[in-house]
């Protein structure tokens, strides 16, 4: 009974195969035939070593034959870059000079106000504030994260058998991180460790030093989890770095008398100090565009859709584009203030 | 002097101690690193005494299944997750797809303006699509395909989903690995380029396929402001899970007894979640540690 059905199931799965071969046949004669249509009509004419456009003939170069296949897979990226980011762009920043909103008969309609739409982000009671400790956060949390990624990665770089499970612990927030999950986290103070929480450092912070660092650096403490799991993808960045030195160098340095600190400042810093400048991207791109509820992206689709609390006179299209483009603006210069420091020190050791 | 070297090594460094240091700190930052994770798995088993007592603080004590009942009807548990993970997958795999060929494009062929345009598409990667939002609305609605899941699908088929940079990039630094020979001695008997590309350079991309697979199902699946924007509010999990007050309450109307929302069951939701999440991580964390590598960002 068994062999019976094991042979009928072997039976219907070469006819399976069989029928799939047939398919498989008919669509590619069907291509074949699609294919030649394509190349050899009134337009278009593909000779042996020449091609007729338009009745203009061209021979075929190996690089203008390159270029044109080349062209041809980047086609689609080519028109959705266009389509989806170079015209979206131009045209928030359009919008972002006027007076726009939306209404289903007309479409959009916009006024143009010039540069009143930026000058109304900095004499808005709730988004100077929100830049502001957008700003400072970034400031404080950047370094923090780099320093902590190069720190785990030459922990975890040292030989032992428990490295991949360390490795997958430390990636593991880059795959559960939602926004909705790290909200409810917020909520409920699972993100602040409670030994620092019990501790007095806090109070100690906030009697002795003036409020405009003293908040930051509160902030900072709270969220002090959420800000290290932004280190997952810079760890293995470095730890890649990391690998790629060579070990004979640590031998040569050893034998020379170097120490363990001389040896991790002068061969493991400069060798991953390349690799800096890519994780500053990457940590200020993934926390920048990170959706809070209450942060500046949030608002800034409220102010499109349907207005904020605080926005009687000033909401629609342009604004929130504004507000977007500002925001975009000081996450480029973070990243380039970023990235120059850590240039700077690099050039003035070489 | 036995003990002594066994314990300090010949230089510190490959010492009994200096392990020992490093597990010990490499444990602390990993404890640290999950506890939000542990706090979340256990407060979801615990009922609304344990909550509250403070002498209960990991191991709660019964282990209260109502509230993953009470998160499972609130998210609409068996259809919603399918839901989701249909869209998702529709999503991830046509970038997964498109960004095979524009890597390829990119890193097998020489053409005019490739390096401006290459750096146009690395500098995709830093745009936050709230730059972009407003136009994109707009071209949605002129296409008539706002409000349906078309309006993710076709960006990430043409390359401008999310995080589309680094897709393509995993897949440029692979396809450059490939030695120029193969390819030659294809198109010497004569094979055109498309079909050395799905004769040749796919069958050995399939590792990239899967990082690049895996990645997007994971950032498209975690993605709700753009999602939640052009698609539609209650389309994934974790839009449902953003909307989870209001239809808690919606459901179990307040006054009733007992059935006051209460932390656990909304970290019960939670956890429900990210769950299809961390099974695929569980399953194949191999290709997600792997990935750093594939892109090539350190260096080749």
């Amino acid at each position: 009974m068994t062999k019976k059905t094991i042979n009928s199931k072997k039976l219907d799965f070469t006819k399976m195969k069989i029928f799939f071969i047939k398919i498989s046949n008919f669509v590619s004669l069907l291509f074949e035939k699609l294919g030649y249509f394509l190349t050899h009509n009134i337009f278009v004419y593909v000779y042996p070593k020449k091609v007729r456009l338009f009745g203009i003939k061209f021979n075929i170069t190996r690089s203008r034959r390159d270029a044109y296949y080349g062209y041809m897979f980047i086609l689609l990226w080519l028109i959705g870059f266009l389509i989806f980011t170079l015209y979206p762009m131009f045209y928030s920043f359009y919008l972002s000079l006027h007076e726009a909103y939306y209404n289903l008969q007309e479409g959009i309609t916009s006024t143009y106000i010039g540069f009143e739409n930026y000058l109304n982000i900095f004499r808005s009671q709730t988004l100077v504030p929100l830049f502001a400790t957008y700003v400072v956060r970034m400031i404080l949390s950047v370094p923090l994260i780099i320093v902590f990624s190069i720190l785990i990665a030459v922990l975890i770089n040292v030989p032992m058998k428990l490295k991949g499970l360390f490795r997958t612990i430390f990636f593991l927030p880059v795959i559960i991180a939602t926004g909705p999950v790290i909200g409810e986290l917020t909520n409920q103070n699972a993100t602040t460790l409670p030994a620092l929480e019990n501790s007095t450092l806090l109070v100690y912070i906030t009697e002795n030093l003036g409020s405009w660092i003293a908040d930051p650096l509160v902030l900072l403490l709270n969220s002090l989890l959420l800000v290290l799991w932004y280190a997952g993808i810079p760890i293995l960045i470095f730890l890649a770095g990391l690998q790629k030195i060579d070990r004979s160098i640590y031998e040569a340095a050893s034998i020379d008398g170097a120490s363990p600190w001389d040896r991790f400042w002068k061969i493991t810093l400069p060798g991953i100090s390349s690799l800096i400048g890519v994780s500053i991207i990457y940590v200020v791109v993934t926390m920048s565009l990170f959706v809070e509820s209450g942060g500046i992206l949030e608002l800034t689709r409220s102010h499109m859709l349907v207005g904020a609390p605080d926005s009687q006179f000033w909401f629609g299209y342009g604004y929130a584009a504004a507000i977007a483009w500002t925001y975009f603006i000081f996450m480029v210069l973070i990243m380039l203030i970023f990235i120059t420091i850590s240039r700077g020190r690099k050039g003035s050791r070489a | 002097m036995k003990l002594r070297k066994k314990l300090f090594g010949m230089q510190f460094t490959d010492g009994l101690i200096y392990k020992i240091i490093v597990l010990v700190l490499l444990i602390s930052f990993s404890y640290i690193y999950l506890y939000p994770m542990l706090f979340m798995l256990t407060n979801s088993f615990m009922n609304v005494d344990d909550l509250i007592n403070p002498g209960v603080n990991w191991v709660p004590t019964v282990l209260e299944l109502e509230n993953y009942n009470r998160a499972i009807q609130v998210l609409e548990l068996p259809a919603s997750i399918f839901d989701s993970t249909g869209y998702v997958l529709q999503v991830s795999i046509s970038a997964t797809v498109s960004s095979a060929l524009i890597g390829y494009g990119f890193a097998k062929f020489n053409f005019p303006l490739k390096k401006i345009l290459f750096a146009f598409m690395l500098a995709t990667f830093i745009l936050p699509s709230q730059v972009t939002m407003v136009a994109n609305m707009l071209i949605f609605r002129n296409l008539g395909i706002m409000s349906s899941e078309s309006s993710m699908v076709l960006p990430a088929i043409f390359g401008q989903g999310v995080n589309a940079a680094i897709y393509i990039l995993i897949f440029y630094q692979f396809f450059k690995t490939i030695p120029g020979v193969l390819m030659e001695s294809a198109e010497i008997d004569g094979a055109s380029p498309i079909k050395v590309f799905y004769k040749i350079a796919l069958p050995l991309a399939i590792p990239s396929f899967l990082i690049v697979f895996l990645f997007s199902f994971v950032w498209y699946w975690n993605e709700t402001f753009i999602t939640g924007l052009y698609v539609g509010d209650q389309v994934t999990l974790p839009l449902k899970l953003q909307a989870f007050r209001a239809s808690y309450e919606s459901l179990f109307p307040p006054g009733s007894f007992g059935s006051e929302l209460n932390e656990a069951i909304m970290l019960a939701g939670n956890m429900i979640t990210i769950l299809p999440l961390l099974l695929l991580y569980f399953f194949a964390q191999r290709f997600f540690t792997e990935s750093i590598d594939r892109t090539g960002i350190t260096g080749e």
